[in-house]
């Protein structure tokens, strides 16, 4: 469990304090998949780098499974870090050393590992991540996906407890991103990892991550369970995020609809709602006729979603909204 | 043969041009181990001290640049001369190969540690980053990460530097330390021979290119991008 307790973070600009993040109180929990989204600039790297003290924080305490980081010494902050892994967006990986020896290089740094224990470890891990042809290839042999997997192997070879993943995709192409994404997923779920990931694509939180915060200008302006944030968005950085991601715009939608008679209503299912014959059975009962405006129909991490914006005409409409009321879906009336 | 070569180069005496490319390659043999061994050290701490780097000292990279600075820009054939005194003490002489050392290394270390702290300042950012988040110390990041990454970038200045020594060789013979760009001097500048002069030369110019060739060939062995 990672715990931030009024952690902040300035930084000397020509003698004056800039800040990176405001007062940050935050809450990860063990085995979670975290993301943090913000555009470039919002502080989403420092709030990263600040778990593992790559970036000092100005005031405040990090605390890491009861242990806290921020009063570690020297030697104290290279042991948990050992305990710590981290992907990078330029995936980072010595250019000098060939894969295996890409990843030997954590466990040679911690030192308590014999020779016969690394061999036995570097094949496991490459084993796991796909690689197993490729040991003695160098990076600049590899693709860019291959290159990411060597970092994710790395990152894990000292068996740690908690991965950071700073932009992690952001230099992949969508493919080798959903494969990469698919790895995380499935080291998350084997090694009960933590996992926090920062990235500018809502998309890449929609695919893997339990929770998300929302990072804005330094400060968390919106966090919670990624269905929560992902259908039902409040804060406007959110709103955009999502909007981005789904390639609709929902402020525009009420605009565009003004010809549209009757109500307008917004539906979300989630779970095996989503796929339930509600739209027919409360069309057939009630003799209310819909047209569907807009609609998405995908799945969040394991979770099946359906969110749809629907004008009803006709038929008993009081009856029909309490039939949705009444059903296993989420029910906002627009108009 | 011999006649062909008594009739072109009369004045070579082969025997003493041995001795003189023997010298030659003695002194930068000597002098090329010496500059890396104090030079390479210098230039990892001229890096480490340097602006936003690891071990940032203002103070401290301040009066190593001055130092550095202050020794390039003394003219080679000053240097000459004024280390005399030093070299003495090191050597016990300030003539042939063990006194032409010790001004050698001294023009030559300065030169050699700005190339091997530029060459370290080549090594992405983002691998010390990530040697630093597997928990290295300092030490070890030096060692496992940057000086790896850096080593063609450390082989071209060690082929670069070795090139120069050569030339400040040839300017040795001024105090006595010997060698082919001495017999130059002596023989084609001041006696007017122009068949040694032209011998000498060739014999350097087959000495540096065999330098620069072996150094990109090791510059490219090491680069794995």
């Amino acid at each position: 469990m990672i715990e931030f307790h009024h952690v902040h973070k300035t930084y000397p600009v020509n003698g004056r304090e800039i800040s990176a993040l405001q007062s940050t109180d935050l809450r990860i929990e063990r085995g979670e998949v975290f993301g943090l989204i913000g555009h470039s600039g919002a502080g989403k790297s420092t709030l990263l780098r600040l778990i593992n003290r790559l970036e000092e924080p100005s005031g405040g305490r990090i605390l890491i499974d009861g242990e806290e980081v921020t009063a570690l010494d020297a030697a104290g902050l290279r042991r948990f870090r050992q305990r710590v892994g981290m992907i990078f967006q330029h995936f980072n990986l010595l250019s000098s050393k060939t894969v295996a020896e890409n990843i030997t290089l954590p466990l040679q740094l911690a030192g308590s590992y014999s020779r016969g224990q690394i061999d036995t470890r570097v094949a496991q891990l490459l084993e796991r991540v796909g690689l197993g042809q490729h040991a003695k290839k160098y990076p600049a042999q590899l693709s860019g996906g291959q290159k990411q997997r060597v970092g994710i192997a790395r990152a894990l070879a000292t068996e740690p407890k908690i991965l950071l993943c700073d932009e992690a995709t952001s230099a992949l192409d969508p493919q080798t991103t959903a494969s990469v994404l698919q790895l995380l997923a499935e080291i998350n779920r084997e090694l009960n990892l933590t996992i926090v990931l920062i990235t500018h694509e809502m998309d890449v939180i929609r695919r893997v991550c339990d929770r998300v915060a929302v990072l804005d200008d330094g400060a968390i302006v919106e966090q919670g369970a990624v269905t929560q944030v992902f259908l039902h968005p409040r804060h406007p950085t959110t709103r955009r995020f999502v909007q981005e991601a789904e390639h609709v715009d929902e402020d525009g939608l009420r605009d565009d609809f003004g010809h549209v008679p009757g109500r307008i209503l917004r539906l979300t299912f989630q779970g095996e709602a989503t796929y339930a014959p509600l739209l027919g059975t409360v069309a057939r009962e009630t003799g209310v006729d819909y047209s569907i405006l807009a609609g998405r129909i995908d799945r969040i991490k394991d979770n099946p979603y359906g969110q749809l914006t629907l004008a009803l005409t006709g038929g008993d409409l009081d009856a029909a909204l309490a039939r949705f009321q009444a059903a296993d879906v989420h029910l906002e009336i627009l108009r | 043969m011999d006649a062909l070569l008594t009739r072109w180069l009369p004045n070579v005496d082969w025997t003493e041009i041995g001795y003189a490319s023997l010298d030659t390659l003695n002194m930068l043999g000597g002098s090329l181990l010496f500059t890396v061994l104090l030079g390479l050290p210098l230039g990892v701490l001229l890096f480490l001290c340097g602006p936003r780097q690891l071990f940032e000292q203002k103070a401290l990279y301040a009066l190593l640049s001055l130092l550095v600075n202050v020794l390039r820009s003394v003219p080679f054939v000053i240097l000459l001369i004024l280390m005399i005194p030093l070299t003495v003490l090191i050597t016990g002489t300030s003539l042939g190969v063990a006194g032409a050392i010790p001004p050698l290394v001294v023009g030559a270390t300065p030169f050699f540690a700005r190339l091997v702290e530029t060459a370290l300042r080549e090594v992405d950012r983002g691998i010390i980053e990530a040697t630093q988040a597997m928990g290295a110390s300092t030490l070890q990041i030096i060692f496992r990460a940057l000086l790896p990454e850096a080593l063609p970038g450390i082989w071209a200045a060690v082929t670069v530097t070795a090139i120069t020594l050569v030339s400040y060789t040839a300017m040795s013979g001024l105090i006595g330390g010997g060698g082919l760009g001495d017999l130059a001097v002596r023989y084609g500048y001041q006696r007017y021979q122009p068949d040694v002069m032209a011998v000498t030369v060739i014999l350097l110019l087959i000495l540096v290119q065999i330098l620069q060739s072996t150094g990109d060939r090791l510059v490219v062995y090491f680069s794995r991008k």
